[in-house]
């Protein structure tokens, strides 16, 4: 092109601006720890692998990893596929509600799982001492444990799995399954030999997702895991760096990595588990069959309905009765019962107090912040398919996909020193936890305004463009409101994921910049559970009204983007 | 108002070639029509005379500036012609009346002079009453003249109509066509109307021009094109024509004697044919059925489809079973048992011969 117009420049500008954010949010820290590896303190040395390989605490917290990630990813597969295939495929009442409370683990925060479950359990359960079926006193929580790590990773990461079958089930053509019908296939034989076999790739690619979820997990073992002594990589992080400090930030460099590196042969075994055959549907109906259940609907809708009871409202149940208490093992009584500790956390405690500001700050800011980048930075790689965009939002994925620890680390390492130029340090300041959530959640903004893009059509800008308006206008009067659902669903994704956020913050914070997530686990650590109760028990709330109130404009939304709606 | 001059026109994707050396010129204030079947390269017509797309070779004018060229591409945003596009692409958040104003909007129209073109705009597409509704709450022939009212507010020197009415149901389609008819009438705006359907290209095109596989074949008035198809392809896809060998001889001017398998018909041709072997294009109504004793074409019967006061034969020549036949036998009408029929042919066009 020889000669350039003033709508070519702008245009230039903004996508060079999105490609330089996208890179400074997604490629930047992983590089820097890439780098922290290879040259720890800045000079070229095996020193921090051969460290970190030679200490045997290494392979015993990387052996706990693996053998509590594929615990846990078992379990969430054999809970999510039942759930998953009954929801999708039969007639059982009460979907909405339904997919609604069992996709809820997932929004609440994994500590807040972990502490309602330890509410449900052990000497000082309240409720259990209220049906006077507590353990004797001094006697073990059994969830302090390895089996109590993988049922609630399991319990925690099932809906991962329920909902990228259930969206892959949606896209299953009912021809396939009535050809099966019409060849004399009883319904078992259709679900083992059409029905299964199609639904690999969502399955594996579910599985995948949950494995490396469990493998970041953090909330979960630094709960159950720490107490007993029993480390997986993301708590032994977690211990180094606040034992000891940024001095072995190249020690956590190399953990950190070590983590990444499982997680992402994870990710590749699933490339190879889909590589071997073809499972391209080619046919175009996509109305879903429905499977009629008859005198068997009412056992299965008990049997669902029990399953979301136990693993989630007797556990919410348990951490709402601890929450009431006065004292930790005073037993709860309509004398006893009290709302002190809700007063504390409140009013009182200023670390609290703090933390709710900051987790609020911190979530809408990061939730407007990705969504007015995300508008901009899909429509390039949707309508534009500027390659060099389409190529990041991969780089996009890795922050979200790698653990959670790892970014962290990163992020010290990026900000540990001044930034240059104007020579300000975040390091211990809200800023880098407010870049570490940027980095991290960037790509769940994007995803619901690129499947946004993908629905609209794009002669409603082109119509624009030929009214004489240029990219910035048509962006402004044209495409955003038209997107401006599907950012809206991926702001109330990040928002809900920020707000009850631990993995990060805790490696982050500083005093001052505490979050909910931080605040609930210090309350833990020092034996304050009422006030962890009372805590969680607030941030529940708030992510569940939330949550409800986008039911009520849902009809606005584009569809699959709200994973709580049916 | 505006002349559109597309010179040697390529643009490929990979190794297609959807534009393959395209030249075009459309005058000032006509109504041209491209006409070819989904795939013939319309639409990338239509998108590179829009500046949606750049070229790979060629160039496009539109008055007597340069649009697109290998070195030069003016923006969408820049060209000032107007689109009515196959989907209508009303944007779904704003009001009739906003969708209409955009434009003036976006150069700088100040009110109250915005409101009064947008008015005149939707008066003259019959809205008046509807500047305030949604594009939702409108059927679909109202969304189209909404389109049109938006599209022609800014009064584009140049108007690109992308198969407009291949949304609409068929008796809205009529409507629709006298409508832009009436529309081209009064304005007077340069319109490119792409289409497949040639009933609605006949019924509007001052002239035609008829697409396939990217090249354009023939550029003329409709009744040029039906009456003097330039090559074979649109003999055949303009009305159905039927495309047989013939053997020229006795030219005199642009009268000549064709001679169908052995049968000697008077025909129409180019001036400056040749004689000896060509093709000739034929119409359903240039056959009529004889007795068996009569000069004329063996014919056999294929199939005989009954079409509410007549039957369609499709037929092929006894001698040959590649050239295929079709024609109208009024009721009531009896296949012959073998099938056979004497057909005379009454007059013809031949195909010139490919420069």
């Amino acid at each position: 092109m020889a000669q350039r117009s003033g709508e070519q420049i702008e245009e230039r500008a903004l996508l060079w601006a999105l490609v330089l954010a996208a890179m400074l949010l997604s490629l930047l820290p992983l590089l820097r720890l890439l780098l922290e590896a290879v040259a720890p303190g800045g000079t070229l040395s095996g020193r921090a692998f051969e460290s970190v390989l030679r200490n045997p605490a290494t392979w015993t917290a990387t052996g706990h990893s693996i053998v509590t990630a594929f615990g846990g990813t078992l379990l969430a597969t054999v809970i999510g596929v039942a759930v998953g295939l009954v929801v999708a495929l039969t007639d059982v009442r009460a979907r909405s509600a339904y997919v609604f409370l069992f996709v809820l683990p997932l929004l609440l925060a994994p500590q807040v799982v972990a502490l309602a479950w330890l509410q449900l359990f052990g000497p000082s359960s309240t409720l259990l001492k209220m049906i006077g079926m507590a353990p004797a006193l001094g006697s073990r929580n059994p969830l302090y444990s390895p089996t109590g790590i993988v049922l609630l990773l399991g319990v925690q990461y099932a809906p991962l799995v329920f909902l990228t079958l259930r969206a892959g089930l949606r896209t299953l053509p009912n021809e396939l399954v009535e050809a099966a019908l019409a060849g004399g296939a009883r319904p078992f034989t259709v679900l083992r030999t059409i029905v299964l076999p199609l639904m690999t790739p969502p399955l594996v690619a579910g599985i995948a997702l949950c494995f490396v979820s469990c493998l970041g997990n953090f909330g979960i073992p630094a709960f159950l895991g720490i107490p007993g002594g029993y480390l997986v990589l993301p708590t032994l992080i977690y211990q180094r760096l606040a034992g000891l400090g940024p001095s072995v930030l190249s020690d956590v460099a190399v953990l950190s990595m070590l983590i990444g590196v499982i997680a992402v042969t994870g990710l590749a075994l699933q490339d190879v588990m889909l590589g071997r055959r073809d499972f391209r549907i080619v046919t175009t109906s996509t109305t879903p069959r429905t499977w009629h259940l008859r005198r068997w609907r009412l056992p299965v809708e008990i049997a669902l309905w029990s399953l979301s009871v136990l693993v989630l409202v007797v556990p919410l149940a348990a951490l709402l009765l601890t929450s009431l208490v006065p004292a930790i093992g005073v037993a709860l009584t309509a004398a006893s019962a009290t709302l002190d500790n809700y007063r504390f956390v409140l009013f009182e405690h200023a670390a609290a107090r703090r933390a709710f500001r900051n987790s609020f700050g911190l979530s809408i800011a990061a939730a407007l912040l990705i969504a007015a980048l995300a508008v901009p930075l899909a429509y390039f790689m949707v309508w534009r398919r500027t390659r060099l965009l389409r190529w990041l939002n991969l780089i996009a994925e890795l922050p979200y996909a790698l653990p959670g620890v790892v970014l962290a680390i990163a992020a010290i390492l990026l900000f540990l020193k001044p930034l240059p130029v104007i020579g300000v340090t975040i390091y211990n300041t809200v800023w880098i936890i407010l870049f570490g959530y940027l980095a991290r959640f960037l790509v769940l903004g994007l995803r619901p305004v690129v499947s946004g893009y993908h629905q609209l059509d794009r002669t409603l800008e082109e119509a624009a463009q030929i009214a004489g308006a240029r990219l910035l206008r048509r962006l402004r009067t044209v495409i955003l409101p038209l997107v401006a659902p599907a950012a809206a669903a991926g702001a109330l994704l990040i928002f809900l994921t920020a707000f009850n956020e631990l993995t990060i913050s805790a490696l982050l914070w500083s005093s001052g910049s505490e979050t909910l997530g931080v605040t609930v686990f210090s309350f833990q650590q020092g034996g304050d559970t009422p006030y962890a109760a009372a805590l969680a028990m607030l941030t529940v709330v708030v992510s569940v009204s939330l949550m409800l109130a986008t039911m009520l404009v849902a009809g606005r939304l584009p569809r699959g983007v709200l994973p709580w709606r049916d | 108002m505006a002349r559109l001059i597309l010179e040697h026109v390529v643009k490929a994707f990979g190794e297609h070639r959807a534009l393959d050396d395209v030249s075009l010129e459309v005058e000032d204030g006509e109504l041209i029509a491209i006409l070819g079947p989904s795939g013939c390269g319309k639409t990338t017509l239509l998108r590179q005379v829009a500046g949606f797309d750049t070229l790979d070779a060629g160039r496009i004018l539109i008055g007597d500036a340069v649009m697109s060229s290998t070195s030069e591409h003016v923006p969408p945003e820049r060209r000032r012609i107007g689109i009515v596009f196959q989907s209508y692409a009303l944007w779904p958040h704003m009001t009739v009346a906003e969708n209409v104003a955009y434009g003036l909007t976006v150069a700088g129209v100040r009110e109250p002079e915005r409101s009064r073109r947008v008015d005149a705009a939707l008066e003259l597409v019959d809205l008046g009453g509807f500047a305030q509704r949604r594009p939702a709450q409108l059927s679909g022939g109202q969304r189209q003249r909404v389109a049109l009212a938006r599209c022609l507010v800014t009064e584009p020197s140049l108007v690109l109509l992308d198969e407009p009415l291949a949304n609409l149901d068929v008796h809205l389609r009529a409507a629709m066509e006298n409508e832009f008819a009436r529309f081209h009438a009064r304005t007077g705006t340069t319109m490119v109307y792409i289409t497949h359907d040639q009933r609605e290209a006949m019924a509007l095109a001052d002239r035609i021009a008829v697409m396939d596989r990217g090249r354009v074949l023939q550029v003329a008035t409709p009744s040029t094109l039906y009456r003097e198809p330039a090559d074979a392809t649109v003999a055949a896809f303009i009305g159905g024509g039927m495309v047989v060998p013939v053997s020229v001889s006795e030219i005199h001017g642009q009268q000549c004697t064709a001679e169908v398998f052995g049968h000697r018909v008077p025909m129409r041709c180019a001036a400056g044919q040749r004689t000896g072997q060509a093709q000739a294009c034929l119409r359903a109504d240039h056959l009529r059925i004889v007795g068996d004793g009569a000069p004329g074409v063996r014919a056999v019967v294929e199939r005989a489809i009954y079409q509410g006061g007549h039957f369609r034969l499709d037929a092929h020549v006894a001698q040959a079973r590649d050239v295929r036949l079709h024609l109208a036998a009024p009721e009531p009408f009896e296949v012959p048992a073998d099938g056979a029929l004497n057909l005379d042919v009454t007059e013809g066009w031949v195909i010139p011969a490919a420069a």
